[in-house]
């Protein structure tokens, strides 16, 4: 087997691992990174995102639309969520890890009671290439693709938008955005729209690879969590560099020594970076600028 | 601070389903005196839930079809079902809470052996009678349990060596990360080698774990002839798709997939083409047992999405229990084992007809070959009638003379007198 062969499985296993933490954390950095509420019904988003595509494309919708309904409604949930729950809990942040707690738990023991134990699945589509002694997915590549496309399309939302302008003078000094008539609610309201959204995507993307339970939220968890530790309440400079270096750990542990030893490391990974750069890599690279 | 919280959360929701639980349990208790009270304690949630839920239909129908012709004795069954939550820890609670509090007089309980290994102490310390009907790890050497699964030597001594000649002597394991996986891998190894053949190499997956790439490749690199899947709970069946969408092609023998997680309903066909499944049950199997059985499980549960080994497993083991209380006339553990060590404990299950080894106190079962086609229809290539529990046996595990309530493996046997 040549260099070429080995560099380009290396490159795939970090994309693909990449992909995961980025797509995985992306929904849950933006709440916690701009309302610094920490969303502990993440992951029931994120099956709320991929039962919906599953549920769309069983009813004869083409993927892509099936994954954008899969957005468009966990956005929708959302805002019920905010609406009723989050937003009366803005001044008492610890309580809001138990109230999104036990929302996902209602919404795993919903589920498993409304909608059965499993769900068949959409399969894989696009197929396989070959290189070298070995085939790959293609759809893997699709999900990293997706991964660059979400944090440019943030960056992109946050930075060059009205939208992003007004919700970033809410979350640096809301008083004073609201004095000059901002609508702070509908501020909170519509980020936690897009987190809940963006974890929808993540579901709706990985749908199609996964088995779908209604417990699958839970395999996305230690992953989104470990990478918005390590990045900080940055999105941009804090979850795009964290989920490269873990997926450097983790790709390259799981391939040197297996499964177990790649998530070894990525928690090793996660103490070192916690201990080094207590305010994660984004508190880091911002009090370098300042 | 938070951590104080969560647990209370727990607690809380805990007792949430404690009221659900015993709820169902008096819907069912018929208003007769004196019934047997039987504990059920199984996953109806969390990661196992999909291949354990129909265990649970699967006693209430034994019960709901032996109550209506008088119960046991003239006693009719009591169910006491506790939601396990694919948890440990729960198995251990709950365990002490049927033996103690509900004093019941036998248990059905668990699904993975981790769970199994977590309770069985607890009976064994207060003396209690459990029933574990489930396909696992074999070796289990314990005079307070009763095994209605099928174990190694049923599954993978007829599985291993035909898939060998088959496809080939290079044989890849993948197997779930705890003791099921390590000590199933452990026999697969053992058989390879008695066959002629070599481990092409060995992965073990922590439970939990949904993303498959490496291991995808990992597998490639090795280039085996089959690869041997041990995958348990929900999270890892995401390996069939993620497998197939990567093209790897390969043919795959397990004990556990199909039979348990119908993984082959789950997924789009083919991610599971060319799957081997040596099972004692699955609802496919044609014969009029059989049918009849999956149409009185249809008739009850008529949204049940499959009729799996363990389910089986669960029914055969309600009649038996009957049987074994009719003809010890009590339901003390001690009078029901005289009547497993006469040898002749057998019924006519779904399966076929199935007997208690005294010795090890595991059942003789009959297993299905089942292949999984292209578009995920099962065959069966071969079938083996009345495939006996012998291991425990012949490695010198002999219940009716001493009870040392240990696990044994091929690597660990009983210690020769």
């Amino acid at each position: 087997m040549d260099i070429a062969t080995h560099v380009f499985s290396a490159l795939y296993q970090f994309g693909d691992a990449f992909a995961f933490l980025v797509l995985s954390a992306c929904g849950l950095a933006v709440i916690f990174g701009m309302m610094g509420v920490i969303n502990l019904a993440h992951g029931e988003f994120i099956m709320c995102g991929a039962y919906v595509t599953a549920a769309t494309v069983h009813a004869g919708l083409p993927l892509p639309l099936g994954i954008l309904a899969g957005t468009i409604v966990s956005a929708l949930v959302g805002v019920l969520v905010e609406l009723a729950v989050i937003r009366h809990l803005y001044d008492r942040p610890l309580d809001t890890i138990v109230a999104t707690w036990g929302l996902s738990l209602i919404a795993t023991q919903g589920t498993l009671i409304m909608v059965g134990s499993t769900m068949a699945g959409v399969g894989t589509p696009f197929g396989s290439f070959q290189v070298g002694d070995y085939s790959y997915s293609i759809y893997r590549i699709v999900l990293f693709c997706s991964a660059l496309g979400v944090l440019a399309a943030l960056y992109a939302l946050f930075n060059w938008t009205r939208f992003g302008v007004l919700a970033r003078a809410t979350i640096q000094v809301p008083h004073m955005a609201a004095a000059l008539g901002v609508d702070t609610r509908l501020i909170y309201s519509l980020t936690f729209a897009c987190g809940a959204g963006l974890a929808g995507l993540a579901g709706g993307l990985y749908a199609p690879t996964m088995t779908l339970v209604p417990t699958m939220g839970a395999t996305f968890i230690m992953e989104a969590f470990v990478t918005v530790v390590i990045g900080g309440a940055d999105v941009f400079l804090g979850t795009a560099p964290a989920g490269g270096l873990l997926a450097i750990v983790k790709s390259g542990m799981t391939s040197w020594q297996g499964q177990l030893f790649g998530q070894i490391g990525l928690l090793v990974a996660v103490i070192i970076v916690v201990r080094v750069l207590p305010k994660g890599i984004s508190g880091f690279v911002l009090r370098e600028r300042t | 601070m938070s951590k104080s919280v969560l647990r209370g959360l727990r607690a809380a929701a805990l007792t949430g389903t404690l009221v659900l639980g015993s709820s169902i349990g008096s819907q069912i208790a018929l208003a007769a005196e004196n019934p047997i009270k039987m504990g059920v304690l199984e996953d109806q949630s969390g990661d196992f839930a999909a291949a354990t839920i129909g265990k649970v239909h699967a006693i209430q129908l034994a019960t709901e079809e032996i109550n209506k012709a008088g119960g046991i004795m003239g006693r009719p069954i009591e169910l006491v079902p506790y939601d396990t939550q694919s948890d440990n820890t729960r198995y251990q609670e709950f365990m002490r809470r049927v033996l103690q509090r509900d004093k019941v007089d036998v248990v059905f309980a668990g699904f993975s052996s981790a769970s199994r290994e977590a309770y069985r102490p607890i009976v064994d310390q207060f003396n209690g009678f459990a029933f574990y009907n489930n396909q696992y790890e074999g070796g289990v050497c314990d005079g307070h349990m009763i095994v209605t699964g099928a174990v190694p030597e049923q599954q993978f001594s007829t599985l291993i060596p035909y898939m060998m000649e088959k496809y080939g002597k290079n044989v890849y394991t993948l197997a779930a990360d705890y003791n099921f996986g390590q000590i199933s891998a452990e026999w697969v190894r053992k058989i390879v080698k008695e066959n002629g053949g070599k481990m092409a190499g060995e992965e073990f997956i922590p439970l939990g774990v949904s993303q498959f790439s490496q291991s995808v490749q990992n597998i490639q690199k090795a280039k085996p002839d089959f690869v041997v899947t041990l995958l348990v709970g929900t999270a890892q069946a995401s390996y069939y798709e993620q497998a197939a969408s990567a093209n790897v092609n390969l043919p795959m023998a397990s004990s556990v997939n199909v039979g348990q997680g119908y993984e082959h309903k789950r997924f789009k066909p083919p991610s599971l083409k060319d799957m081997y499944v040596t099972t004692n049950y699955i609802e496919e199997i044609d014969s009029p047992k059989s049918k009849e059985f999956y149409a009185k499980f249809k008739a009850k549960f008529p949204s049940e999405p499959y009729v799996n080994q363990e389910a089986e497993n669960s029914y055969l083991a309600v009649y038996l229990y009957k049987q074994m209380v009719e003809r010890a006339k009590s339901t003390k553990r001690e009078d029901i084992r005289k009547v497993i060590a006469m040898g002749d404990v057998c019924m006519d299950a779904p399966e076929g007809k199935v007997c208690i080894d005294p010795k090890s106190q595991h059942m003789s079962h009959t297993i299905y070959l089942a292949k999984v086609g292209a578009d995920h229809s099962i065959s069966f290539p071969k079938t083996w009638e009345d495939i006996k529990p012998y291991w425990l046996g012949e490695a010198g595990c002999d219940l009716t003379k001493k009870d040392p309530m240990a696990q044994y493996t091929p690597s660990n046997p009983p210690p020769k007198p």
